[in-house]
């Protein structure tokens, strides 16, 4: 009886009782999960056009990261340096086209998995060869991303909100809201939805399969700089980091694959589910749901919804 | 080969009526041990319906592959509009007015019959990627003009009642004429056709073959096309290509392939 009170009421008594904490905790939450969906955002277009999951983009995240602050610690201008880890992003693009999707082409799905892992392993060895392991300090400053915070009275308390998690959400919902202008507004957008649904098909009408992969892979390689900096800013650059990417599996799995606007809406769900989770219903567990909680919403959501919130249905014909 | 009318190659450029548009030369591909297709050489003349027939397994779509670059032949060379080649590849096809449908039916199932068929547009919009990202002025007034081209298609093939169904949802039939839409939206030189009546009842089977001759006559097109019902063939096509185990056995107008014992042996099975 006790425990079914510290389950059902108890919480919710909480956060009637401080309603500025409960603000603070979705507010924080909401922030860590437009940063999911950026990572999210990524696989998807990656997964949308070739049907590969790739296992990389966590590594991709940090590898871009690293990158802006080994040029900028090598003397590197901190602009200068963002536009050449950019061009790092695209050749970074063409290359995988080159070397790793068209030798395999027309391989199963389960090969090109592999190859991302080869992938990552590759990406962490040059990241550490060429710019060292130790953790690292994001240039936030040089890049004009504010510091500090804004504190602000409200509902009995006051509300702390980090000017880079503002910062964050911003740059996050433009570069999703762009991303989502680009793909499903323009002929680009057709080619990639033709190429995800038949190859031959494509190709029969002269789309260019090369064009299309470099251009995903260079949009997912742009998504994943942006969270690396703005991941980086909020903690440090390291290679520990590509482990926030698993967080955009059950992400994913809410969403649906390949929906662009399930990557946003998932990623903010398991976002803030995850720090409510946390703070209201933690203690109850011994703490430290955070890291799990996820995984369990996109367990229960498989059983029920197994193409994600706005995942397209699979019609097959039989 | 006959050596009696043969109509002059073409170097480049425009291809007159009746002349050559198309010719394979001594084709030969194997995939492993498998040999698909075995030196086989015929030509594809401007305006005409040229059909290939043969058994299951006769190389027929092999051959389709091969024209459209699919396929790389591992002999034989490919002359499309008085160039010559080794292969083709499926981007230059495309770029040089080949389309195709295929057996199977290759949609893009998640996307409506519209969408489907404004991929086969692909090629004649120019404007860049930037500018169709911005959505600004040209690429949108792009956008317009090729609307309209593709709903003149839509009309034509009488589907404008299904333009917003996503293709996956659509009965075969439908999703045969979408296909055929989406290769006609390339405004096609050469219309490669696999199978284009397959699975379909006599209404349906109808409403293609009047939906095939009207292309031919209004645009012009050249058309090849692979098909199992003889009926079909025979009252289509101006020349027909017989393939069987790979090697090409007949070649010629209907009535003569009709007549050639090859062809019969190929068909019925003889006593050997």
């Amino acid at each position: 009886m006790e425990l079914l009170y510290k389950i059902f009421v108890d919480p919710f008594v909480q956060m009637g009782g401080a309603p500025d904490l409960l603000v603070q905790t979705l507010w924080e939450g909401f922030v860590s999960g437009v940063l999911y969906s950026l990572i999210a955002l990524g696989f998807v277009l990656i997964f949308k056009a070739s049907g590969v999951f790739n296992f990389a983009q966590g590594i991709m995240v940090v590898f871009a990261a690293l990158t802006l602050v080994g040029l900028y610690q090598k003397g590197v201008p901190a602009f200068v340096a963002l536009g050449l880890t950019i061009l790092v992003m695209l050749a970074l693009a063409v290359a995988v086209e080159r070397l790793v999707l068209k030798p395999l082409v027309n391989q199963p799905d389960i090969i090109l998995f592999m190859a991302t892992f080869g992938l990552t392993y590759l990406l962490i060895g040059l990241g550490q060869l060429l710019f060292g392991g130790e953790p690292k300090v994001m240039i936030a400053q040089e890049l004009f991303l504010p510091k500090g915070s804004i504190d602000f009275p409200m509902l009995g308390g006051f509300v702390s909100l980090q000017k880079i998690d503002i910062a964050a959400a911003v740059i996050a919902s433009a570069m999703v809201a762009g991303l989502a202008v680009f793909f499903q507004r323009t002929r680009i957008g057709r080619a990639l939805r033709a190429v995800a649904d038949s190859h031959k098909a494509a190709l029969s009408v002269g789309i260019s399969l090369e064009q299309i992969w470099v251009i995903v892979w260079f949009a997912s390689g742009i998504v994943a700089l942006t969270t690396g900096i703005m991941w980086g800013a909020r903690s440090q650059v390291e290679f520990s980091l590509q482990i926030i990417a698993l967080k955009a599996l059950p992400v994913l799995i809410l969403g649906g694959f390949t929906s662009i606007p399930g990557a946003i809406v998932g990623g903010i769900i398991i976002g803030v589910g995850e720090k409510l989770g946390e703070f209201y219903w933690g203690p109850l567990l011994g703490n430290g749901i955070e890291s799990w909680l996820a995984y369990v919403i996109a367990l229960v959501f498989l059983l029920f919804r197994p193409q994600g919130l706005f995942g397209e249905k699979i019609i097959e014909r039989v | 080969m006959k050596a009696d009318v043969k109509p002059k190659p073409v170097v480049g450029g425009e291809v007159a009526t009746g002349d050559v548009l198309l010719a394979v030369d001594n084709v030969s591909l194997s995939f492993g041990g498998v040999r698909a297709i075995r030196g086989v050489s015929f030509d594809i003349r401007k305006g005409e319906i040229r059909a290939i027939i043969g058994p299951n397994g006769a190389g027929k779509t092999s051959m389709l592959n091969v024209i459209n670059g699919f396929y790389h032949p591992q002999e034989g060379t490919i002359t499309y509009k008085g160039v010559r080649r080794r292969d083709m590849r499926p981007y230059i096809a495309a770029s040089q007015g080949i389309a195709r449908t295929f057996q199977n039916v290759a949609l893009f199932k998640g996307m409506t019959t519209l969408d489907n068929i404004m991929t086969g547009r692909t090629l004649k919009m120019r404007r860049g990627l930037l500018a169709h990202a911005l959505h600004y002025g040209p690429a949108r007034w792009e956008e317009t003009r090729h609307r309209e081209a593709v709903e003149q298609i839509i009309d034509f093939l009488e589907i404008a009642h299904i333009r917003r169904t996503p293709v996956g949802r659509l009965p075969y039939g439908l999703q045969k004429r979408v296909e055929l839409g989406r290769a006609l939206a390339m405004e096609p030189e050469l219309l490669l056709l696999d199978e284009p009546m397959a699975g379909m009842n006599l209404e349906e089977k109808q409403d293609m073959c009047r939906f095939i001759l009207t292309t031919k006559d209004t645009f012009n097109t050249t058309i090849a096309l692979i098909e199992h019902d003889m009926g079909v063939v025979m009252d289509l096509s101006d020349r027909v290509v017989v393939l069987d185990y790979g090697r090409k056995i007949a070649d010629g107008t209907p009535a003569e392939v009709q007549g050639n014992q090859d062809v019969i042996d190929a068909y019925l099975g003889v006593a050997r």
